[in-house]
């Protein structure tokens, strides 16, 4: 019985070890010097991780008493995850290593924030929720203040901390009251008793108040307020994976919340999403219009991209489920080849992260510049590029579910939003002349990451329907 | 008698003074530790107080997790605080502002 348990968890059994193993190994060694190397056995380890879970998942397989659940719904997000985290973490190495912050901790922390991500996507409880939850959180504030010589960084940190401890304080009362009217932890236990007849008043706040927790680990407005100065204070690299991985794992456990543990109360909880998503499409648009700092001007971005995946699960169906995973997916895409530009932006050896030094940029680097602008056509949604389609999709299920309203608010802001993304291609184009231009030296992962993402913004037009299978097949094991 | 709402009346309480004090103390970093301590002890009252009524251990097992995890928390927040203080020289929480938001 435990042995059939342990199966189903050993992926993250296996991450786990290893990050506690090599943790022991660095600490009594050379410290410092391995990092490189625990950057690049990190990395294979999450995509071999990946792979595996690709290749050989099959079916439902809960786990201690449905505790834990392996579904094709985890499979999508836990693939999603640990191939990104693996490719921010690739490159990192470059930047850090050349301004000397290379931490044997940080891939490390990475790792355990991403055993942290898949037991959330997996989790069937309550308590299995937070414990998933609190690991990825308690890695994320520490590698956010990962430089400790850095007012900034460590200020990032700081904020992060005291917020994400206010959330976790929220999702935990919410949690406490669920248990306490619905008398069970297990998701499949609090989906019974929804469906005999309505919603009790104490479960209806303990659920308000576990949305709330939630939409806070997603950066939905109102529960915003750490995104940009956490994305701006943190190290660069650290900034792209807070963007990619943990964006996805949020998502998939509101996803697996919302839909498991209330699946029957679809009316008590959609108008909730439905303000959520409202407020950050809008706030992500205009707010970013007065950002220079492409750090910050990213995080609004985030903001307003977890509003249109919302909308997927606002529409409370399959189909809401499928275009926000695609959503997801195509979302991390494109973040990770924005930010191995954003790592590559740097003057004298010096990082850069205000937009004003990119003016004039597509005449040093046409390639570079061309890469960027096929991503922020795609990050405004423009037709042709992937990003068109990812914002498609939520729309087709916001109007097969009704939410008409919210679909044309959504077309607006995404109006609204092109505006900033635009505006980074005009100033590489038809800028004025920059007295001093940066210069974007690039490492050969770093690249390849920008190109390979641009080229699947393109390319991915067909490519999409590759994991559409993957994607539809996810939804249907959550959604019944 | 005290019943079931009497336990969930002071932990509701003592959360919501948790909050209060995260939001409107000005003055020191620590005290919004020591807020967030109350928070997650209020929702530990809540979790034992149901567990006891409803007869269910899984309530109290559930306490269990949420104390080891406040410790480490509470372990990576004065980390973090040790860090800041070391770079800007004080803990008070309007010179947490380097970045505006």
């Amino acid at each position: 019985m435990i042995q059939a348990d342990l199966i189903v968890i050993l992926p993250e059994i296996i991450l786990a070890i290893y990050a506690m193993v090599a943790l022991i190994g660095a600490v009594y060694t050379s410290k410092d010097a391995l990092a490189p190397a625990l950057i690049w056995a990190t990395a294979g380890l999450m995509a071999v991780l990946a792979f595996w879970i690709a290749a050989n998942g099959e079916g439902t397989n809960p786990a201690f008493n449905g505790m834990f659940v392996d579904d094709g719904f985890s499979r999508f997000a836990k693939v999603a995850i640990l191939l990104s985290a693996a490719a921010v973490l690739l490159m990192s190495q470059d930047y850090m290593a050349r301004r000397n912050m290379l931490r044997f901790e940080y891939p490390l922390l990475v790792a355990l924030a991403a055993v942290g991500m898949m037991m959330m996507v997996s989790a069937g409880d309550l308590m299995s929720l937070y414990m998933g939850l609190e690991l990825q959180s308690l890695s994320l504030y520490v590698v956010a203040a990962l430089r400790r010589d850095s007012a900034k960084s460590t200020e990032a940190g700081l904020k992060y901390f005291v917020l994400g401890a206010l959330s976790s304080g929220l999702l935990l009362f919410g949690a406490s009251l669920v248990y306490g009217f619905s008398g069970t932890t297990l998701f499949s236990g609090i989906v019974s008793t929804v469906h005999h007849g309505e919603v009790s008043v104490g479960l209806l706040i303990g659920l308000v108040l576990l949305i709330s927790g939630l939409a806070f680990k997603v950066s939905a407005v109102p529960f915003h307020m750490w995104t940009p100065d956490v994305y701006e204070g943190s190290p660069t690299p650290v900034t792209a994976f807070f963007a990619t991985a943990p964006k996805v794992a949020a998502m998939g456990l509101f996803a697996r919340v919302l839909h498991d543990a209330f699946g029957g109360a679809v009316g008590d909880w959609q108008q909730v999403i439905v303000l959520l998503s409202v407020l950050s499409m809008l706030l992500g648009a205009i707010a970013a219009i007065g950002q220079r700092d492409i750090k910050r001007l990213m995080a609004y971005s985030s903001i307003a991209h977890m509003g249109y995946a919302l909308i997927g699960l606002a529409a409370g169906t399959a189909l809401g489920i499928k275009a926000m995973l695609m959503y997801l997916a195509i979302y991390v895409t494109m973040n990770i080849g924005t930010f191995a530009f954003i790592l590559m932006m740097e003057r004298d050896g010096k990082p850069v992260t205000d937009i004003d030094a990119l003016r004039q940029y597509s005449k040093r680097d046409p390639g570079k510049a061309l890469a960027v602008l096929i991503l922020m056509f795609s990050l405004a949604g423009v037709p042709p590029m992937l990003g068109f389609f990812a914002k498609l999709g939520v729309w087709q299920a916001g109007v097969e579910a009704d939410l008409i309203g919210l679909v044309i608010v959504s077309a607006i802001s995404s109006v609204i939003g092109a505006f900033y993304y635009l505006r980074i291609v005009f100033y590489m184009y038809f800028g004025d002349e920059n007295e001093d231009p940066i210069d974007t030296r690039s490492s050969p992962v770093l690249g390849a990451a920008l190109m390979g993402s641009a080229a699947l913004m393109l390319v991915g037009v067909f490519y999409q329907f590759g994991i559409e299978g993957a994607a539809t097949a996810a939804a249907a094991t959550l959604v019944n | 008698m005290i019943g079931l709402e009497h336990y969930l009346t002071v932990a509701a309480t003592l959360f919501v003074i948790g909050i209060f004090g995260l939001f409107l103390n000005r003055k020191n970093v620590i005290i919004l530790l020591m807020s967030i301590e109350l928070m997650l002890l209020a929702v530990n009252i809540n979790l034992v107080a149901f567990s006891s009524f409803l007869g269910d251990l899984v309530g109290q097992v559930f306490t269990l997790f949420v104390l080891t995890v406040a410790a480490a928390e509470a372990a990576i927040g004065l980390a973090i605080l040790v860090c800041f203080f070391r770079n800007r020289g004080t803990i008070a929480v309007e010179d947490v502002n380097m970045m505006k938001g």
